[in-house]
């Protein structure tokens, strides 16, 4: 069945459970001073399908992808993956367990090079401990690794700049790149930061087509977005936020007319028209 | 002007005892620094540990490579301890922290309270007899023309360069590794190291703790050649020679240390060399005396400090692409 | 390019100066010696355990305490000039110091395998051993002079962090170089020698005109060239030593007090003896402290500050010249620090390097406060001005200001962001 057959029927109400979650949210809050950034009751992602999450600037759609992947704690709230429960696992461990995330701002690690930002992605548990690096005979992995990373890099077309800095790629590339790497990590589910932010069209679409191209591979992907043409074009299922809140849910032709959604961009502080 | 004379002394300064020193102080805290981004401003204080623990271990009737060992192992101690609750701060804090520690290192080892194990500010002497032992050199000047050492000096400048590029090596080795991947990746940015599965709180302890390790090998070096501890010679500017050293020759390259050490002494001395020797030849007139010559060269160290750090942050012989793309 | 010609003026620092605080391998044959006994009229019986402390420089380096003869010695690493204190708390019931503003001979000159005898003259005391109370109020005071020092030198380190994110390593320099100027301008005879009042108002405007300078010809270029901010911290680094060391060409080793207010006899303030130019201190920088505080908090400028510390992004779209700000608070930093160190002078002596001593002092001053709020370095001065003068209550002097940068290292570990800071920032 694909992604959105396991999604046809299901009624778009904030909070609505999915057939086959992957992650499911809980109660999440997150509070600044007096201010609520992130306050979800209820919010579960379908395995296997692409998600995106829009809302005007300022709903908390990031600040949820950093309570979520552990760059912040929130004050309330739990959020299993595949069952097992996330509250309290500091970033690099849950990056572990195949909650990979994206960051709005690329970091590139721009005194790397572009292969080595791949490898750096990969696990090797013996070569990347000190006893191990002092003691060698990480050869093996090493060179498995390589050649993962090089498959990956060519999927991504980066394979002809593999020996180049990071930091000499163009924009587009370090998105890229990003992207690569966190293939690399072996996620279950991928959170894209804003993955086509200042990205040329063209490239957008390369972009769009790598995204389609791992949900097809059975990967699950949430995406920040806010450019609503690349919402509707991929997206088997939109969550919108306001205020820190979930105030719609569905697939994307519903919520384009849902007048909550609409009343979000068009009557919030910072709206942007939907295009 | 005795352009020879000032040549020769330049280089002995460049191949000898303190180059030699700064050299594996160096390659300590170019792995900290240079290759994890930490800004430890207490190198001081894990050179201070290392010769102490060593000059104390022979002092309580240890062996002297007994006391080595104690050295290298009190310094992995206090990386963990100035490590565990600052690891997590921001390079300005970390900075300020370890420049503390350093200070309340040599304020304790200096006390009347700790006299009775440190000899407090008269310091301990007279422990590295094992070490002249070991000098297989017969008696005899070693050198070339106007530049010789005496058997003994050779027999430590020989130790030294041989440790300093052991060390380099061990660094190499472990830059090289995918451990080493990880630690670059972590000075380029900590956050996408983590959203990749590394736990960078370990990386950088062990960086900390490995380098402090170095570090500590180079305070008992220089303890052992001056076959002396005392609490007043381990004050930060012995931190920010090394630091020095490191920018010179590169941070994060694997032979910036030694290559910074060597340029770094042979300036100094050079220097040094030429202000005395313009000062006999008149050229400063009565404006300055001979007592002006030491400040005047620190203070130039002060404005070559910050000229490489404008200009030259990759080193004097930086790679110009990592220039370009340093973001820092 | 001009901030480096002129710092390249400033050379100097010499291993030499250095020597008499590095510890050779002396064996201790000088030494400071002497008997106590209590004279009462023709009687004269000696008094032990009385604890006598000698300093170097201004740090501990031995003491002794009297044995049944009332004899006590202190070895000394080498030839030198020193201090030597007598614990009076630590003298018997009823034995008092003739001169009880006489407890500490500030300049015992020692020379090479000398032992030189000194003299306290104790009498039958009038029940006046100093009482705790007097002790721990006269601590008290002692560290508030030096908490006020502390603050005044503070606010501005925390200040420029606050707008440039610069943690300036040179700070302390520029007290030290506060004081020296008005040395210039008074006590030195290469000056017009003027009194020391008249001195400070030229020393803080050349003071406050150099934290201008340093700000438009080096910072501000560097800052255009995005340097990062730990090359930032390095150069300061490096400045510290050129600014040290050229004050120590000019000014050379030894410790010289300005020639107004130097020795004064102490009075009795509410219970406790204090020197009169302590309390002119604490009034004087608690009066430009206020003064500060009016012009953060009312004052165009103050506002602008404040806005820009907190967030120079959004402060600049609302408007505000960035770089005038920056401006403004380098001025005003570098004039504060040294009227500080103008204030540290009078109340000590002038040296090359008091500055620097202090800085380790200032940092805990503002870790604690909050690093970038100006009223959190002024608590954060107090509070450890404080702390390091009545530690002396419980630990030994020799610890002074391990105690404080112990404050610093827990300050760091339990609450980062300081008493006012905001959590944010740090980590």
């Amino acid at each position: 069945m694909s992604a959105e057959a396991h999604l046809a029927g299901l009624n778009p109400e904030p909070g609505v459970a999915k057939p086959d979650p992957i992650l499911v949210v809980e109660g999440v809050r997150r509070y600044f001073g007096g201010l609520h950034a992130v306050d979800v009751e209820h919010l579960e992602v379908q395995r296997g399908t692409i998600t995106s999450l829009i809302g005007p600037n300022g709903a908390g759609k990031t600040t949820l992808f950093n309570v979520l992947s552990g760059f912040d704690q929130p004050q309330a709230g739990e959020w299993h993956l595949n069952g097992g429960p996330l509250v309290g696992i500091p970033s690099y461990r849950l990056a572990r367990r195949g909650m990979v995330r994206t960051f709005q701002l690329t970091k590139s690690l721009a005194r790397l090079t572009v292969l080595e930002n791949a490898m750096v992605a990969a696990r090797h548990p013996w070569g990347e401990t000190l006893r191990g690096a002092v003691f060698g005979r990480w050869q093996d992995t090493e060179k498995a690794n390589e050649q993962q990373a090089r498959e990956t890099l060519r999927r991504f077309n980066l394979e002809h700049v593999a020996d180049d800095y990071a930091g000499s790629l163009s924009g587009g590339q370090r998105k890229l790149l990003e992207m690569a790497r966190a293939l690399m990590v072996g996620p279950e589910i991928l959170m894209l930061d804003e993955p086509t932010a200042g990205v040329n069209p063209a490239l957008t679409q390369a972009l769009l087509g790598h995204i389609t191209g791992l949900r097809d591979d059975g990967l699950t992907v949430v995406f920040v977005e806010h450019d609503m043409d690349v919402v509707q074009e991929i997206s088997d299922w939109v969550v919108c936020m306001s205020e820190g809140r979930v105030i719609a849910e569905g697939p994307s032709d519903v919520l384009a007319h849902n007048p909550a959604v609409i009343d979000a961009y068009l009557g919030g502080h910072h709206g942007e028209v939907p295009g | 002007m005795d352009w020879s004379g000032i040549l020769v002394e330049s280089t002995r300064s460049a191949i000898g005892v303190p180059a030699a020193a700064y050299a594996i102080s160096a390659v300590g805290l170019n792995l900290q620094f240079g290759y994890t981004g930490l800004l430890n401003f207490g190198h001081v204080g894990f050179m201070l540990v290392g010769a102490y623990g060593m000059a104390i271990t022979v002092d309580l009737g240890g062996s002297m490579w007994l006391g080595l060992m104690v050295g290298m192992l009190l310094a992995v101690l206090l990386g963990l301890l100035i490590g565990i609750p600052t690891l997590r701060l921001r390079a300005d804090y970390l900075a300020i922290v370890t420049i503390a520690v350093g200070e309340i290192l040599r304020l304790v080892v200096r006390s009347r309270f700790a006299a009775p194990l440190t000899k407090g500010i008269f310091g301990i002497q007279r422990f590295a007899g094992e070490f002249f032992d070991l000098n297989p050199l017969p008696e005899g000047r070693y050198g070339i023309g106007n530049l010789r050492f005496d058997q003994r000096t050779m027999w430590v400048v020989i130790v030294g360069w041989v440790v300093a590029v052991g060390t380099t090596l061990l660094v190499r080795r472990l830059i090289r590794s995918p451990w080493g991947r990880v630690v670059r990746a972590i000075r380029e940015d900590e956050d996408a190291a983590r959203s990749l599965g590394k736990n960078v709180f370990a990386y950088k302890m062990q960086s900390l703790m490995l380098g402090g390790a170095i570090g500590a090998l180079a305070g008992a070096y220089l303890a052992i050649d001056q076959q002396n501890v005392g609490p007043d010679t381990y004050i930060p500017l012995l931190t920010f020679y090394a630091f020095t050293v490191v920018i010179i020759g590169g941070p994060g390259t694997i032979w910036g240390p030694v290559v910074g050490s060597i340029v770094f002494w042979f300036l100094f001395e050079f220097l040094d060399e030429l202000m005395t020797e313009a000062l006999v030849a008149g050229w400063f007139g009565d404006v300055l005396g001979s007592t002006d010559v030491g400040p005047i060269r620190f203070a130039l160290f002060g404005i070559g400090l910050m000229w490489l750090m404008a200009y030259r942050p990759a080193g004097l012989f930086g790679s110009r692409e990592e220039l370009l793309i340093d973001e820092r | 390019m001009v901030g480096r010609v002129l710092a390249a003026a400033a050379v100097a620092g010499s291993l030499l100066a250095l020597i008499p605080a590095s510890a050779s391998a002396g064996e201790g044959v000088a030494s400071i010696t002497g008997t106590l006994e209590n004279i009462e009229g023709a009687v004269r019986t000696p008094v032990p355990g009385v604890m006598i402390t000698v300093s170097l420089d201004g740090e501990p380096i031995g003491s002794a305490v009297s044995d049944e003869g009332g004899e006590w010695e202190v070895e000394v690493p080498g030839p030198g000039t020193y201090a030597v204190e007598l614990d009076v708390s630590t003298l018997p019931e009823g034995v008092a110091l003739t001169n009880p503003n006489r407890s500490v001979l500030p300049a015992v000159d020692v020379s090479e395998g000398q032992r030189k005898v000194v003299r306290f003259n104790l009498g039958p005391g009038t029940g006046s051993t100093v009482g705790t109370w007097a002790r721990v109020w006269g601590l008290f005071m002692i560290g508030l002079k030096l908490g006020a020092i502390i603050a005044l030198s503070s606010i501005g380190l925390s200040l420029i962090y606050g707008v440039t994110g610069l943690v300036n390593f040179a700070h302390g320099d520029l007290v030290t170089l506060g004081a020296m100027l008005a040395f210039l301008f008074s006590a030195s005879p290469v000056g017009p020698e003027w009194h020391v009042l008249l001195a400070t108002a030229p020393a803080l405007i050349i003071a406050g005109g150099l934290g201008g300078l340093q700000e438009v010809a080096l910072w501000r270029p560097l800052r255009q060239r995005r340097s990062g901010m730990i090359s930032l911290i390095v150069i300061s680094i490096g400045l510290s030593f050129v600014i040290r060391y050229l004050i120590l060409v000019v000014f050379a080793g030894l410790p010289r007090p300005y020639r107004d207010y130097a020795v004064q006899a102490p009075i009795d303030f509410l219970g406790a003896p204090i020197v009169p130019k302590s309390l002119v201190v604490i009034v004087i920088a608690a009066a430009v402290l206020i003064a500060v505080g009016l012009f953060l908090m009312r004052t165009q400028m103050g506002t602008a500050m404040r806005a820009v510390s907190d967030n120079s992004d959004l402060a600049e779209s609302s408007g505000i010249d960035v770089n005038r700000v920056i401006l403004v608070t380098w001025i005003v930093g570098a004039t504060l620090a040294a009227l500080g160190g103008i204030l540290l002078g009078v109340t000590e002596q002038v040296q090359w390097d008091m500055g620097a001593k202090l800085l380790l002092l200032i940092f805990s001053a503002v870790i604690l406060g909050g690093l970038g709020t100006a009223f959190g370095a002024m608590i954060g001065g107090f509070v450890i001005g404080v702390t390091v003068e009545m530690s002396t209550l419980i630990v030994p002097i020799e610890f002074k200001t391990a105690i404080a940068l112990g404050v610093l290292v827990v300050m760091l570990l339990v609450r980062p962001q300081g008493l006012l800071g905001v959590r944010e920032r740090v980590g």
